[in-house]
């Protein structure tokens, strides 16, 4: 079973994020790439990737002729039992992809003692993050036979 | 230029392969190198055989050449290192194989025994043998996974690290635990089986290879092992589920459940050949939970019509089934089998006396079922409640479509 282990963080988070110290840094990435090692050692790692920082984040939809329009933005909600969009800057509230690792493990609670390992990585001072890490099965194949 | 290499030696090679490689892990105890060795020994029968003709004992010349080789290794090893074990060096001292070795016993089992350790997990157990059983290259079998061929490469080289930890050498179980290794050795065929039979529909056929190269392990276990009656069953069953592939998806990949399938698509000759296999299996008596499932799956696949399907006898098979082995699915499998008898209330209250089971609880095929059910009871509105519920939990993209249709359809009609 394939699972992704998503980190994600408001703007705040981000940019408290780049406030670091250079030991800081070097101790998560160092802890990071450690625990990837581990991971494609033990033969259970299928990606692990980290984004760009949501600065240049945009939002893309198609135009009336299939077109991109890119924006800065995007405001979601629901209002009158219905979904809506508005253009318009991100919500301070809202969280972006930091980064993902995709594991093939045997079961759920192995991707939940994955998840706590990335979640303990150090923060400032060396202290565990205890980051919140959203753990999400990946839909795999048909199911053996309908009833 | 390169020749395409004749079809028939590279599935005589495939087919020998396995035998040479367990013969010379038997001798020399070190997979590794053994594996090393074969490979060579191929290489040189794929160069050779076309030009000059297949030797009259190919399996015999594999394992002779494989043997040479591995000789080679154990004294360029030993030359440079100084420190060679007296096995190795015993080994390498005799290195022409016995007649035994070459002529009589096949080692394709003591392979596969080594290969579904009980010391390693199934995803290991799985790689390792369709690496040295099945002979598929690392590529294939992280392709065939979807996962990147170095994470593979780990996974098969950690599960020959764990069974060489193990200490438990390569040879033939002992009489009181053979019975119980066999048992794994199947479960894992059938879980690549499986791997292969339920991958989504699309254009990735690496993965329906899984299904037929599971298939064509588990007829070589039968080959050897033409008495167990589970080896048979488990045969047998691959054979009446596989025949059935081609009206499970629709157009759009969508899920066809049984009772809509097209059965003008089934596999009218694989149909035969299972059905013919298990009549001649289960009054050898020593019935188990393959041969069940196969004589379901013969009961379904004899019915011209999906209305014609002796559910009575199904009933009674999942009754024998159910006090065989204590696997929820088939609990709930054996509920819709009374309902299509008894009717969906019976069926109904057997899901009820289900609930107390932890392992079913959150699981969304007890929704699943339940959803179908209430819509044979005539509650349409309490079933595409389930339906949808069942939709949010499951992990299978093609089955969530399937269950979200299903409530569409229903909720339409209320």
């Amino acid at each position: 079973m394939k699972y992704i282990l998503l980190l994600t963080g408001t703007k705040a988070e981000f940019d408290w994020y780049t406030k670091w110290s250079p030991q800081d840094f070097e101790a998560q990435a160092a802890f990071m790439h450690a625990l990837h090692k581990e991971l494609k050692d033990s033969g259970v790692l299928v990606a692990a990737e980290g984004l760009a920082f949501p600065d240049e984040a945009r939002v893309v939809r198609a135009g009336a002729d299939g077109s991109p329009v890119v924006t800065n933005g995007i405001v979601r909600g629901v209002k009158d039992g219905a979904p809506f969009v508005t253009d318009g800057v991100f919500p301070e509230s809202k969280e972006f992809l930091a980064g993902y690792t995709i594991i093939d493990v045997e079961s759920a609670e192995q991707a939940y003692k994955i998840a706590a390992r990335v979640s303990a990585a150090p923060g400032p001072g060396g202290v565990p993050g205890n980051m919140p890490i959203e753990v999400r099965q990946i839909m795999n194949g048909a199911p053996e036979e309908l009833p | 230029m390169e020749q395409p290499l004749d079809i028939s030696i590279e599935r005589l090679l495939r087919e020998l392969r396995p035998q040479a490689l367990g013969t010379v892990v038997r001798r020399f105890k070190d997979f590794a190198a053994a594996e090393d060795a074969v490979q060579e020994a191929s290489l040189a029968a794929a160069m050779k055989w076309p030009r000059e003709g297949i030797p009259s004992n190919p399996r015999a010349w594999l394992t002779q050449v494989a043997f040479r080789r591995m000789a080679d290794h154990i004294r360029s090893e030993s030359a440079r290192r100084r420190r060679e074990s007296e096995l190795a060096l015993e080994a390498a001292n005799t290195t022409e194989p016995t007649a035994i070795e070459t002529a009589q016993e096949d080692d394709t089992l003591g392979l596969l025994f080594m290969c579904c350790h009980p010391a390693l997990t199934p995803a290991s157990a799985i790689a390792l043998t369709l690496r040295a059983v099945g002979g598929l290259t690392t590529a294939e079998i992280a392709r065939a996974f979807l996962v990147p061929e170095a994470t593979m490469a780990q996974r098969i080289s950690r599960a020959k690290q764990c069974v060489k930890n193990s200490g438990i050498p390569f040879q033939p179980p002992p009489p009181e635990e053979r019975a119980q290794r066999l048992r794994a050795v199947l479960h894992v065929l059938y879980l690549i089986f499986n791997e292969g039979y339920t991958s989504s529909a699309g254009p990735d056929l690496r993965r329906e290879d899984l299904s037929h190269e599971a298939m064509r392990l588990t007829r070589i276990v039968h080959r050897l092992q033409p008495n167990d009656t589970e080896v048979a069953g488990l045969f047998a069953l691959m054979l009446l589920t596989d025949a059935r592939r081609l009206a499970r998806t629709g157009a759009g990949g969508e899920l066809i459940p049984l009772a809509r399938q097209d059965r003008a698509l089934w596999d009218k000759r694989q149909i035969a050949e299972g059905v013919a296999l298990i009549s001649i299996t289960l009054p050898k008596g020593s019935v188990g939970p393959y041969q069940l499932q196969a004589a379901i799956a013969a009961v379904h696949d004899e019915a011209a019509r999906s209305e014609d399907t002796d559910w009575p006898q199904i009933l009674a098979l999942y009754g024998l089934l159910g006090r065989m082995s204590d696997n929820p699915m088939v609990r709930l499998n054996h509920a819709i089998a009374a309902a299509m008898v008894h009717g969906a209330a019976k069926g109904l209250e057997l899901l009820d006396a289900l609930k107390a089971d932890a392992r079913l609880a959150n699981h969304h095929r007890m929704d699943a079922v339940r959803a179908h059910l209430l819509e044979l009871a005539g509650d349409p509105e309490a079933a595409v409640r389930h339906y949808r519920a069942a939709a949010g939990k499951t992990g299978s993209l093609p089955e969530r479509n399937y269950l979200l249709t299903q409530a569409a359809r229903l909720s339409r009609e209320l």
